[in-house]
């Protein structure tokens, strides 16, 4: 048999809840019980990749022959020896199992650069990641650049931070490059705490070598010796690829003393956060490290000149790093003309929700919100009316559908009320209740303020007070506008990022659906049927078929009835969970 | 407890760690932070316990009171709110027998936590069971997992 053959099975962190690890072993068990003759088996390899943006196929399995690429969705183990025998030893796919027309076009609609080897390379093997052109860009950095041209040709792609903010990466290496110290440091923040948000943890996941090259770039652009690379706590899986990636630069002497045989100095180390979400705010990050409480202090000066244990700190979001490596092999001005006039290159976003397609998406900054949601995204699951999209995280806005033409960029967003913040997208359609979804993200930040300025501390608990009893039905005249004012208020005091936009999810849902807000509070109602208080779930007697299920499953024992007769609910006991509205087959549980 | 105290401390001096890679060992030692461990880290470092306490209180990763033999943990991320995360927390409360303001049975078998986000929106919503991530859990999914555990307990 002469055939190559290479089996790549998905193992990021939602390939691994699907069973990814085990749909991997179970394809090397079938090629090592195989008695086909012994070159088949050096001919047939399993690789372990990372994600490819589309969790929702998961386990998704390439298994390419002779270079030709055959994709199978939702994989389980006992689908391999079908697969393994029709397809691999006989050569006939098994049609019914591979991907359909949709997980091409998610795919083909996007522009892959910093996505480019998730899905395709071995993370955890560094040969993988020299093979496609790894660690190229570093030599060239520091074997043949000068800081100078360094800083240049990134200040040139247009490129800026991709952790939200938006500040033009060269320039922060500028900075960090002219500042006078013996000690300097690189940090890469991939302490992504954004809900909704997953990018920097299938980029460390799936290509960790390439966020520790641009850091290697970066310390030769800025003079620094030591970096760090601060990863939080909910990401095992990235620690223990990105380790693994790190010990074996060491070896092979991309990180260490006279890297790359040059007379240049740079090591790596993890840090593993332990759970706080403001942490990934720059100065709170950095007293993180340093083993203190991870409190934001006034921006007195940037971290550029006093960062880390007061040394000059140049910070950037994974992101940001992973980009650099193709901007300097492959040119400035090809990552410039990507983007916008104003945003070089392409932005990774997760789009998650009510969407059909939910995952990763790559795209150039200037594409539509529509294109987003609709071309690659598939459209509204269960083709139900779109309603919002949230931006931004809970630092973010939510933007209506009169909006979804807008090109994405960082001041666009702006513009209407939300953030690009690090790129979480969740859509939201008719049956998602906006005062619900804007107390959840201020539950968020509430519980995530550090609690240092008042205005924060404060000013988002008496809000999410105020939304609290909206909620209920409990809500009074005047609540509308006390929000907006709480609101304008704890923008315009607070010391950090966190609070400054904390009121943003509130704002921007007060100003495109206001009348949510009103139907809470004049008429006790919640539109999308969400909001506990405001709902309650009865029996259509006539569709009740009296079979019994609901009662089975409801953990309150409030449901009445003999079987074949309709059933009733027992309000007083009801716990409104929402349990028998699943359970019954026949639709006939009403919420309203 | 003083042997394996001294090999965190081990391995503070020679890693250049600080109160925060303190805490995450004995965390990781112990499940939780007890208070003797501090204090006698307090005594060793010449550090005041409150200067732990205040770590140990800012981050959600370390507990001051021991936890359940089986920990469920609800990812409370926005993917997996609009998926109905709050349902399954809410069930499980009631399921599991825990009052408000707790997490953790009386009987020390159970603790049901939130998570911020675990990264695995593309499979809303998560619940990670005794460190192994679930994908797009039901309540019905849910409620198996936990009579399996009550089952094995």
């Amino acid at each position: 048999m002469d055939k190559e053959i290479v089996i790549k099975v998905c193992t990021g962190t939602g390939g691994v809840a699907s069973g990814g690890e085990k749909v991997l072993s179970a394809f090397q068990d079938a090629i090592a019980a195989t008695g086909i003759e012994a070159t088949f088996y050096e001919k047939c390899t399993t690789k372990k990749v990372g994600c490819r943006g589309f969790c929702s196929k998961d386990v998704l399995v390439d298994i390419l022959i002779n270079g030709e690429k055959t994709t199978y969705k939702h994989v389980k183990v006992d689908m391999v020896p079908r697969i393994f025998d029709e397809h691999i030893v006989k050569g006939n796919p098994v049609a019914e199992w591979t991907v359909e027309d949709d997980y091409y076009t998610f795919h083909e609609k996007q522009q892959k650069v910093v996505l480019s080897h998730c899905g395709e390379i071995d993370p955890e093997d560094i040969d993988a990641y020299i093979a496609v052109g790894g660690y190229e860009a570093a030599r060239k950095a520091i074997l043949s650049m000068s800081p100078e041209e360094i800083v240049d040709a990134v200040k040139k792609s247009n490129l800026r931070g991709r952790g939200g903010a938006g500040f033009p990466t060269g320039l922060k290496w500028e900075l960090g490059l002219r500042i006078r110290s013996d000690i300097k440091f690189v940090i890469c923040n991939g302490d992504e705490g954004d809900p909704g948000a997953f990018m920097d943890r299938s980029v460390m996941e799936g290509d960790p070598h390439s966020v520790i090259e641009g850091m290697i770039i970066c310390a030769k652009a800025t003079g620094s010796r030591r970096g760090y690379i601060y990863v939080r706590a909910e990401y095992p899986l990235a620690v223990k690829r990105l380790q693994l990636a790190i010990d074996m630069c060491h070896k092979q002497k991309f990180l260490g003393k006279k890297i790359f045989g040059s007379d240049f100095d740079f090591d790596l180390s993890i840090f593993q956060g332990a759970g706080a979400f403001v942490c990934g705010e720059a100065t709170a990050l950095m007293r993180s490290i340093e083993g203190k409480r991870g409190m934001p202090s006034p921006k007195m000066w940037r971290s550029a000149e006093k960062g880390l244990w007061d040394k000059p700190t140049v910070l950037n979001n994974v992101e940001t790093f992973a980009n650099i490596p193709r901007i300097i092999l492959k040119g400035a001005s090809w990552y410039r003309n990507l983007g916008t006039e104003r945003s070089g290159g392409t932005k990774v976003f997760s789009i998650t929700g009510k969407v059909k397609n939910t995952g990763l998406v790559e795209v150039p900054l200037g594409v539509s919100l529509r294109h987003i949601i609709y071309d690659i995204g598939g459209g509204i699951e269960g083709d139900k009316t779109f309603k919002a999209i949230q931006t931004g995280g809970p630092s973010g806005g939510c933007i209506p559908a009169e909006h979804l033409d807008i090109e994405v960029d960082y001041e666009s967003l702006a513009q209407v009320g939300s953030i690009m913040g690090s790129g979480g997208m969740v859509v939201l359609d008719e049956t998602s209740c906006m005062v619900n979804t804007a107390k959840f993200f201020l539950e968020f930040t509430q519980e995530e303020s550090c609690g240092k300025c008042t205005p924060c501390r404060i000013g988002t608990k008496r809000m999410l007070e105020i939304l609290g009893r909206i909620t209920r039905g409990k809500g009074r005249d005047g609540d509308i506008e006390l929000l907006e004012e709480l609101g304008r208020y704890i923008r315009a005091a607070s010391l950090c990022g966190l609070g400054m936009t904390a009121p943003n999810p509130v704002l921007s849902t007060l100003r495109y659906f206001r009348h949510e807000y009103e139907a809470h509070i004049k008429e006790k109602r919640c539109p999308a049927a969400v909001c506990r208080d405001l709902i309650t779930y009865t029996i259509h007697e006539e569709i009740c078929k009296g079979c019994g299920a609901c009662k089975k499953v409801c953990p309150a024992d409030a449901i009445r009835g003999t079987r074949k007769t309709p059933h009733k609910i027992d309000q007083s006991l009801c716990v409104k969970c929402g349990t028998c509205f699943d359970a019954c087959k026949f639709k006939s549980i009403m919420k309203a | 407890m003083e042997e394996t105290l001294q090999k965190i401390l081990e391995e503070y001096r020679k890693n250049e760690g600080n109160i925060v890679t303190i805490l995450q060992d004995i965390e990781k030692t112990f499940g939780y932070i007890p208070e003797e461990a501090v204090t006698w880290f307090s005594k060793k470092l010449d550090i005041p316990a409150s200067r732990f306490f205040g770590v140990a209180t800012f981050y959600s990763q370390f507990h001051l009171k021991p936890r359940g033999r089986n920990i469920i943990t609800v990812c409370r991320g926005t993917a997996c709110h609009v998926k109905g995360s709050e349902r399954l927390i809410n069930r499980l409360f009631i399921e599991l027998d825990i009052t408000d303001n707790e997490d953790t049975t009386s009987d020390q078998k159970f603790t049901v936590e939130k998570v911020n986000c675990i990264g695995a929106c593309g499979i809303a919503p998560v619940a990670v069971v005794n460190h192994e991530v679930h994908g797009k859990m039901s309540l019905d999914k849910m409620m198996k997992e936990v009579r399996k555990l009550k089952k094995s307990e």
